[in-house]
Formats: structure tokens, sequence, C-alpha cells
């Protein structure tokens, strides 16, 4: 389909939970500058899947590339030193810490000379105004205080500083797990545009969701996840919504063509 | 394949008529300004307001009802008596911050002081040396335990509930439980005794012991708030997940709480020294229970994530207020154990309170 190498790819992933065969020679390809949809019913293996992808889940078997060189990602900050960024289904935010505290989470910056070095004492301003600066980017100031602990915001408001912190700091792959699920309609609609302005940046998203019509507007392939496996991947131009569900759902099978996509 | 944008996908008619819709409402904004809703925000950050306001209101309450409270003399007393009960609350404070529970602080107080008592007593180690290995082995039974509770795995709370015995016969077979004279301590090691000597000033008589308590607990609340050690173990207690997948490496930083908690416990050992003047191998049974009775009331959540540790050592100073209060006000014994329970009570309902709003 195209010649250009893509800038995320994985062969033959394998994991295991005890029966439970959660990826079953999985492949996924990523190109520079798209947003990949992994769709997939409950249980097919995509959070498993994204999760090897950023260090949360080290496979059994199989290969992952970045940018064409093998990276065995033992831990998630072995993902997040590689420019990968996360936003998990579970949000993975620290509910009692600030916001501040929660994007820096993991990755604090200390102060200059020998109160960082010697007394490690963390440069506090610093990281609010990046902070700050970074909710503003991306048109989330209506929160107001930096300050306040991520358990008085509401989901979408949790799901925005989720996704600012993975911009903030994604250089290479944002990945972002059913950003929409808990959400309401309003909020859905703001956390969407926010991921369209993070593409209009150049950074290339995977983005897991049920949700077809949200896919459809957002993505430029669509993969499609089945037992554990890739079993297509799409072209949201050319097929409609009711063919991707039979995909996922196994109602349909894809043509040979499709699968080598 | 390219990215050219293209007219949008057909949406349904759900999603494509909210596209009309009013995007302002969808700015994130959530609004409760209720009174309940005020004061628990506040509450939760300053989560020493309560244990601050409940010292002061106990200690104008004494010093109205009890004869003799509002002393220098009995105030200076207070702060003697909750010296080693505070330190030993300090390290509690960061095993409960991470959603955890030590049960062996005790055990491990009292087996480093022997080892510095002996060492420097029955061994004539120079003092220094001694302390220093004493110190170095609570940090061990500290770390003993951080191992246990990352590497196989298994709660917190049996952990130190195994300890507790094992450190416990410890300390009686090293000790031969038999105690180590003042005396003794006095002419070989004086220095062991140094966090009992005072300073006076305008009646009040402040032990080495309470600076120590006082300059131990801002050590570690800068550790908490102003290093990223601290902000991770907050985030373990919190939600280990969230840290495991925001990076932290869960295991060693437990580890490090563990041993550095059990350092601290051998630091309050050596104060314990100095408060006694001797050291027994009995004694100090109760600080495992004080120290988390302390930790509760000073606001710290035994679900971990949040608290502090300057209100653990108010936490401390209450139950010390609380019992010289009123044995001074002439109320039995059982009766000081009993407001103890009620405050511990009373703090863990609040908690409570404060967790549920967040749910
Ligand atoms: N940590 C785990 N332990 C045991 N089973 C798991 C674990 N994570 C996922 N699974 C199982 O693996 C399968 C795939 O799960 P998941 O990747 O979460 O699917 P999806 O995100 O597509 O719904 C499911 O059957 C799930 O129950
Ligand atoms: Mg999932």
């Amino acid at each position: 389909m195209t010649n250009v190498q893509p800038i995320l790819s994985a062969r033959g992933l394998m994991k295991r939970y005890g029966q439970v065969v959660a990826m079953n020679g999985a492949d996924f390809d990523l190109y520079p500058g798209e947003i990949t949809a992994v769709i997939g019913d409950n249980g097919a293996g995509k959070s498993t899947l994204i999760k090897a992808l950023s260090g949360a889940v080290v496979p059994d078997h199989g290969q992952i590339f970045l940018e064409g060189k093998e990276v065995h990602f033992k831990r998630p900050d072995d993902a997040r030193n590689a420019g990968i960024e996360t936003v998990y289904q579970n949000l993975a935010l620290s509910p009692a810490l600030s916001i501040a505290d929660n994007m820096f989470l993991g990755r604090e910056w200390r102060k200059p000379g020998v109160m960082g070095k010697v007394f490690r004492k963390m440069d506090h301003a610093r990281m609010q105004d990046f902070a700050r600066d970074k909710l503003n980017d991306l048109g989330l100031m209506t929160i107001q205080n930096i300050n306040q602990a991520v358990e008085t915001l509401s989901g979408g408001q949790r799901q925005g500083v989720a996704v600012a912190r993975a911009a903030a700091f994604g250089s290479k792959v944002i990945i972002l797990d059913e950003p929409t699920a808990a959400l309401g309609v309003k909020e859905s609609r703001r956390v969407l545009e926010l991921i369209q302005d993070v593409r209009s940046r150049g950074i290339p998203i995977i983005l897991i969701s049920h949700n077809m019509p949200h896919v459809f507007e957002l993505a430029d392939r669509i993969h499609v996840h089945r037992l554990g496996q890739r079993l297509c991947v799409i072209d949201p131009k050319k097929h409609t919504m009711s063919d991707a569900v039979a995909y996922m759902t196994g109602a349909k099978e894809p043509d040979t063509e499709l699968e080598l996509a | 394949m390219s990215t050219q944008t293209e007219p949008k996908k057909p949406l349904n008619e759900f999603e494509a008529g909210l596209d009309k819709a009013d995007k302002a409402v969808a700015s994130f904004a959530q609004d409760d300004k209720t009174l309940t809703h005020v004061l628990r925000k506040f509450l939760r950050d300053y989560p020493t307001t309560i244990p601050a306001l409940v010292l002061i209101v106990s200690i104008l309450f004494f010093g109205a009802f009890a004869n003799n409270f509002m002393t220098p003399g009995t105030l200076s007393l207070v702060l003697k008596q909750v010296t080693v009960t505070g330190i030993v609350a300090v390290a509690q404070t960061l095993i409960i911050l991470t959603a955890g529970i030590d049960l062996s602080v005790g055990a491990i107080l009292v087996l480093s002081s022997i080892i510095m008592g002996k060492l420097s007593v029955d061994f004539g180690l120079p003092p220094f040396l001694a302390i220093s290995i004493g110190l170095f082995f609570g940090g061990l039974m500290g770390w003993f335990n951080g191992i246990l509770v990352t590497v196989i795995k298994l709660p917190p709370f049996i952990v130190t509930l195994g300890t507790l015995s094992i450190f416990t016969a410890l300390k009686l077979w090293y000790s031969a439980s038999q105690s180590i004279r003042g005396s003794d301590i006095r002419e070989t090691a004086p220095s062991l005794l140094f966090f009992g000597e005072r300073i006076s000033f305008g009646g009040f008589q402040i032990t080495y012991g309470v600076v120590a308590l006082l300059v131990l607990a801002g050590l570690v609340y800068y550790m908490l708030n102003h290093t990223a050690w601290g902000r991770h173990v907050m985030a373990i207690g919190d939600d280990p997940d969230a840290a495991m997948l925001s990076g932290i490496r869960i295991n060693r930083t437990l580890v490090s709480v563990y041993a550095f908690a059990g350092l601290i416990c051998a630091f309050g050992g050596w104060a314990a020294a100095g408060r006694v003047g001797s050291i027994s191998p009995i004694g100090f049974d109760d600080v495992n229970l004080q120290s988390i009775t302390a930790v509760v009331i000073g606001g710290t959540s035994l679900f971990g994530g949040r608290g502090s540790v300057i209100g653990s050592v108010l936490g401390a100073i209450i139950v010390g207020v609380f019992t010289t209060g009123l044995s001074l006000g002439g109320v039995d014994d059982y009766w000081q154990q009993f407001a103890a329970g009620c405050l511990v009570l009373v703090a863990v309902a609040l908690d409570q309170w404060l967790r549920r709003a967040t749910k």
C-alpha cells in the first residue's frame, strides 16, 4: 500500500495469562503522521497489544520495532524514554496528587545547582509553569489551579490532563486506550478535538476505541483486532462502519487482499 | 495512502447533530460550591488543619480545667513523653502513606538500642561506631520487611506481624533478657544518653530528643514534599497501578521506605535510651500501636496516599496532652486510653468522609 516505513510496528506478539491467550501472534503498524485506530471486541486483546507497545506488558514472544530498530521495553519508563506516551484505559493518574505532580510523575525536574544535585529538590515552579503551558496549548485552562488534586476534576478534565501529559512528552508516538469510553457525549467531543489537535502537530497516534463514529471520524487506517491477532487493516474511506463491525465480530471475513494491508 | 483531510465520514445522526450543539458547555466546568464541598476541599488540601486545631483546643481545655497543666514544666514534660512515640510515628507515617503498616517498629527500636548498648558497654566499641552499627541493623531489619513485602508479595500486616515475633525473639536472645544499666552506660558511653539531656529556657526544659524529633519531622516533610522520591511514595500509596504505569519503580521505592523506616526506628532506639536513661529488652511494646494511633489522629489515611508527617507529630503530642491532662485532672488511667480510642475512631471516620468525596 505504501512504501513509507512504519514508525512503530510489531510482529508476532504473543502473551498468555494462564489459560487465556491475550495476544496470539499479533502484528501492528503505525505510519508517520497518521492516526491508526485499533478496534475489536471486548477481550480481543487490544489493551494487551498497546501495553506491549508501551512497556507495561512484556510479551512472551515477538518483536517490536521503533523507527525500524528493534526495541525491548521492560518497563513503562523504557517506552517513555523512547518517546512513546500512553494514556491507559484506566488513566494512570494518581488521584490525590495535583495536576502538575501528575504530569511530571516519574520524570520530575530538579532544581539547578546544589539544591537539585545534593538535596534533590524538585523544581516545583518550573514544572508548574510547564504544565500550565501545556494545558493552555490544548485549550484546557478552564482547569484553574494547576495544584488542585486530580480527584477533584471531572472525568473529562482528567482525560484532558492525561492527554495533555502524553502530548507534552510524547515525541514519537502517542497511544490512547479508549479515551472516550467513560465520558459523556460532550466531554467525548472535547477529547476528540484534543486528539485532532495533537495529530495536527504531526505526532502519530494509536487510538483504541469502541466507538465507530469516533474511529471513522479520526482514523487514517483502522486495524481490526480479533482473537488476539490483527485480522485486517481497512481504509475508513472505502469501508462502512457496518463492514468494520462485521469484521470485528466475525460476522464477515475480510478479503484476503485486505489481510495483507 | 494520503492523509488529506476529506469530508468527514458520515456520522450517525446523534453525533452529527452534536457538532452544531453548544460547544462552550463542553469546556470542562465543574462547580459545586456547597459548604460541605468547600470544607472537604480545604481539609484535603490542608490535612494538618484538624490535628492542629484539636491540639490547640485540647491544650486550652486542659489549661482551663486541669491544675498546673498550662505551665512550662508540664508542657515540657508532655513533649518529653512523646519523643519516642513521635519519632516512631514519623517512620510509621512513611509506611502508612504507601498503604502499608508496620507492627515491628517497636521491636526494631528495642533491638537496635540493645545493639548500640551492648556493643559500647559490653564490647567496648567507641559509641560512635556502636551507634552506627545499631542504626545499620535498624535499616537492615526494615529492609528485610520491605523485601518480604515486595519480592514475596505478602501483605505488610502479615509480614510485620511475623517479623515482630522474630525481632522480639532476637532481642531477648541477644540481650539474654538483661537490661543495660544506666550507670554502666554513663560510665562507658555517655553519648548514648545524649538525647535525654536538656536545654532550659524560661522554665521550659526541652530535651535534645524533642529537638531531634522536630528536625527529623522537618527532614521527612522535605523528602515527601520536595523530592521526587516523596512524590513516588505518595503515588504508590494512592494507586499502585497508576504509579507503575507512570514509570515508577514500585518495589525499589517500597524497599527504600521500609528500610528508611527501620533506620528511623533505630534512631528512636537511641533517643529512647536517653529518654529512659538505660536500655532494657522489655518496654516500648506499645509503641507499635501508639505510633499508629498518632499517625491516624494526625490525619494520615490508613488507605495510603494522603496524609502528612507533621500531622503525625501533632497526633503524638495530642495523645500526650490528653494523657497528661487527664491524669493531672485526677482521671484514672483507663479513661486516658478511652479518650485515645475515641480520637482514633473520630479521625478514621473523618478520613472516610473526606475520601468518599472523591469516589
Ligand atoms: N493481567 C491480566 N491477567 C489475566 N488476564 C488478562 C490480563 N490482562 C488481560 N487479560 C485477558 O486477556 C484478554 C485480552 O484482554 P484485553 O487486552 O484487555 O482486551 P481488550 O482491551 O481488547 O478488551 C482478556 O480475556 C482478558 O481477560
Ligand atoms: Mg481494553
